[in-house]
């Protein structure tokens, strides 16, 4: 008989989803369907607030990544009050925004992602989870449970809040760093920067270098990828620079964030509160179709580390070659994008400890005062789960009179359903329907950090 | 025998979870005494049955003796959820200020939800526009309510996120057995910045430059901020930001004014009815305030303190 299957919610992901599979009488997958079940419209309740307040709003649209949201924001709101941010206010927020990658790769693999690979993607659903790596694993779990609080006290100690974050703030940042910050930061990142190598070794030991053929293929479609880049070397860049949009082929165009309106539409399906971005320049329209899919790119980790030239840290560069040695460029595998997000904490560690090297950064001028006026501003930087733009227009009071923002995650809202699809249908044949395969429809979502 | 925990979100961001992992190793000490039975953010039970095969008409949440929600109440899932949480769990605990209070996305109270759809679906300039989603998606409700609208809440731990100290004393008093200290203050109470009194101030200026204080100095050498101008949320906000050592609040600590996460100081009171008698009374002239309903009820906008504005003539 003809049957729906509802993996509902969806777990260890940031949000609410559910995944409808819709089978045959035979038992075959005939379609599936990832919902986005809830909306907030922060576009829409920003609209009237004074722009200098939105930072420290919007930073609520997600707890993972706030210092995201937070960075977008102040550059958007600077360029609706043409503010120009000085050296020091600008080191300072690319320093907390890429700190707050690192937070969030460790998250996101060692407690959301690592208990499909470390307990395996069958296990009892009421062990395969964090606490159960505690139990298996205590010794690791202790190591990262600590890096990471330690991690997520080295923005607190500074920035005061490291969950929804206040300290940028239109023109620049609301504190200098002294020397004193500087020099315990430092010695800090660098015990980072071991663990980020200790992870990447763990992790290519362990789970990367053992990845079958089934476990690479899981969730594989073949799309185009965004991502922000250096303009003038193309060197990956979390914090600033122009936006790249590579096609399939690998073939690709660079803009800058203001004229994204130019390049990206969003698709509308009556299923799912959430948008499906899509790559509008390349004029064939939408369609999530498996074998001639249209407009579709990706965003996130995996995406990022196809569409930079280089990465200008050598140990992430180290891995970047290894990376392109095994996969080439772009590399499609959806598994691949675990593999990415170490290479990116590796690089995260990196920067931060050469912006903490540079002793500019404790030049107490940190910020310009701003003048509320009409303008309008995008701000974009590259949050863990994609490219994150935030688009203003101000009245001549310096208030929002509109505003829009196409968050990360929903660049992949599109890419992810179409590897539900993929995994669905080839993990659930002849309508035999187990835990373990309705986990790793799961997992190809999870590969996007939602 | 281990304590049994649900956790669920609603409306809401995920901070609060993320708060409850900021716990660190304090997580892992009192792990062994909680089993946790369902919580979505980091465990696969499922509403319909693991095999997705369940009855939709009977969402499962597993008998718990503590459940803990975050986020408002925005759609029918939410309620859904909320009502299955508090028929299935013994203490339920409102975490984060979206659950008392409504928080941030509480402040789409102010629009009617045709405004909203037709901004979003409709209006943004990126979009193919398209109808409403409503196709297996909930229905919105009418607007944002706090967690005590719909069921009965048996503790209350505001703050957008809560500080992990008192997420910690309210496990450990939960699986103790004990009522739970938690602040009860306002921020002011716990700030160590300078206030000399009533001064001559009768405005309050936008946060467009940094506020006046020596950086190599600490907070205690700082002019209170309102006393320099600055909206502050300080007197009419809960404490509990700066946690149990902390030397201050945290918003203070990057030097920048309160905007009152942690929702009134009492669980019924109005941060805007409280706030707008706070500078009156300073002889503060309040018009001077550039927006009142998201300055001033923008942690606490549910149990129906911020509604549409009637539409302009």
């Amino acid at each position: 008989m003809a049957r729906t299957i509802n993996i509902q919610p969806v777990t260890r992901i940031e949000g609410h989803a559910r995944i409808t599979i819709q089978l045959d009488d035979e038992g075959r997958v005939t379609d599936s369907k990832l919902h986005i079940m809830a909306m907030r419209g922060f576009e829409k309740f920003i609209e009237g607030r004074p722009a200098e307040e939105v930072p420290r709003i919007v930073n609520r649209i997600c707890g993972i990544c706030p210092w995201m949201h937070h960075t977008a924001s102040n550059k958007a709101v600077d360029g609706c009050f043409k503010a120009k941010v000085p050296a020091a206010g600008q080191k300072l927020r690319e320093l907390m925004q890429v700190m707050a990658h690192i937070n969030d790769k460790i998250l996101h693999f060692f407690f959301l992602a690592a208990p499909d690979f470390v307990l395996g993607a069958g296990a009892d659903y009421k062990v395969r989870n964090v606490l159960g790596i505690v139990q298996a694993a205590p010794e690791l779990a202790t190591r990262v449970v600590k890096m990471r609080q330690a991690g997520q006290m080295m923005l607190e100690r500074f920035a005061g809040k490291v969950i929804h974050p206040v300290a940028m703030v239109p023109g620049g940042f609301a504190k200098p760093m002294s020397e004193k910050d500087r020099t315990e930061l430092l010695a800090d990142a660098k015990e980072q920067l071991e663990f980020a190598k200790f992870c990447m070794s763990f992790a290519k030991e362990n789970i990367f270098y053992k990845l079958d053929e089934d476990a690479i293929n899981l969730g594989q479609v073949t799309t185009g990828f965004l991502g922000l880049v250096n303009p003038s070397d193309g060197a990956l860049n979390f914090f600033d620079g122009v936006l790249r949009l590579m096609k399939p082929d690998g073939s690709y165009s660079d803009f800058k964030c203001e004229q994204y309106t130019d390049f990206l539409g969003e698709h509308i399906e009556s299923w799912s509160y959430s948008k499906f971005p899509y790559a509008r320049t390349w004029g064939e329209g939408f369609s999530m179709d498996l074998k001639a899919p249209k407009g579709i790119y990706r965003a996130n980790t995996l995406a990022r580390l196809n569409v930079c030239d280089r990465i200008n840290t050598p140990l992430a560069q180290a891995e970047l070659d290894e990376f392109r040695q095994r996969f080439g460029r772009p590399a499609q595998s959806t598994t691949l994008y675990h593999w990415a997000r170490l290479i990116e904490l590796v690089h995260a560690c990196e920067r931060v400890l050469e912006l903490l090297e540079d002793e500019s950064i404790t030049d107490p001028v940190v910020r310009i005062p701003v003048e509320p006026k009409a303008g309008r501003g995008v701000g974009c930087v590259e949050a863990p789960r994609g490219s994150l733009i935030h688009d203003y227009t101000t009245d001549e009071n310096g208030c929002i009179a509109s505003a829009n923002m196409i968050v990360g995650t929903t660049h992949n809202i599109a890419p992810m359903n179409m590897s539900v699809r993929r995994a669905a249908l080839d993990v659930i044949k002849g309508g035999a329907v187990t835990e373990e395969a309705l986990n790793k429809v799961e997992m190809a979502v999870r590969c996007y950090d939602p | 025998m281990a304590v049994r925990v649900a956790e669920e979100w609603l409306s809401s961001c995920s901070g609060c979870e993320v708060a409850i992992l900021n716990l660190g190793e304090t997580l892992l000490a009192v792990a062994p005494k909680l089993e946790f039975v369902h919580i979505p953010v980091l465990m696969d039970h499922k509403y319909y049955g693991q095999l997705g095969d369940g009855d939709l008409g009977h969402l499962d949440i597993p008998q718990a003796e503590v459940g803990i929600v975050s986020g408002g109440v925005r759609n029918e899932e939410h309620l859904e959820v909320l009502e299955a949480m508090r028929a299935k769990c013994g203490v339920l605990v409102a975490l984060g200020t979206c659950a008392t209070h409504g928080g941030i996305p509480a402040l789409i109270n102010g629009t009617v939800n045709s405004d909203l759809m037709e901004r979003y679906y409709r209006g943004c300039e990126t979009n193919d526009p398209a109808p409403d989603p409503t196709d297996v998606v909930p229905p919105f409700l009418d607007r944002t309510y706090a967690l005590d609208e719909k069921v009965k809440v048996d503790l209350y731990l505001p703050g957008c996120p809560p500080h992990p100290d008192q997420i910690a004393e309210a496990i450990l008093a939960l699986v103790e057995g004990r009522p739970p200290v938690l602040p009860s203050k306002s921020v002011c109470d716990t700030c160590p910045t300078i206030r000399e009194g009533k001064g001559q101030l009768k405005t309050v200026r936008r946060f467009l430059q940094n506020a006046q204080y020596d950086a190599e100095k600490p907070l205690s050498e700082m002019r209170c901020l309102l006393e320099q101008g600055l909206l502050c949320m300080g007197p009419v906000t809960r404490s509990g930001c700066a946690g149990v050592n902390g030397d201050g609040p945290r918003c203070l600590k990057a030097r920048v004014p309160c905007r009152g996460c942690y929702g009134p100081v009492q669980q019924n009171g109005n941060q805007m009815l409280d706030m707008l008698n706070a500078l009156v009374s300073n002889g503060i002239d309040i018009k001077t305030l550039p927006d009142r309903t998201g300055g001033l009820l923008r942690f606490s906008g549910a149990h129906g303190r911020l509604r549409p504005r009637p539409a302009a003539k």
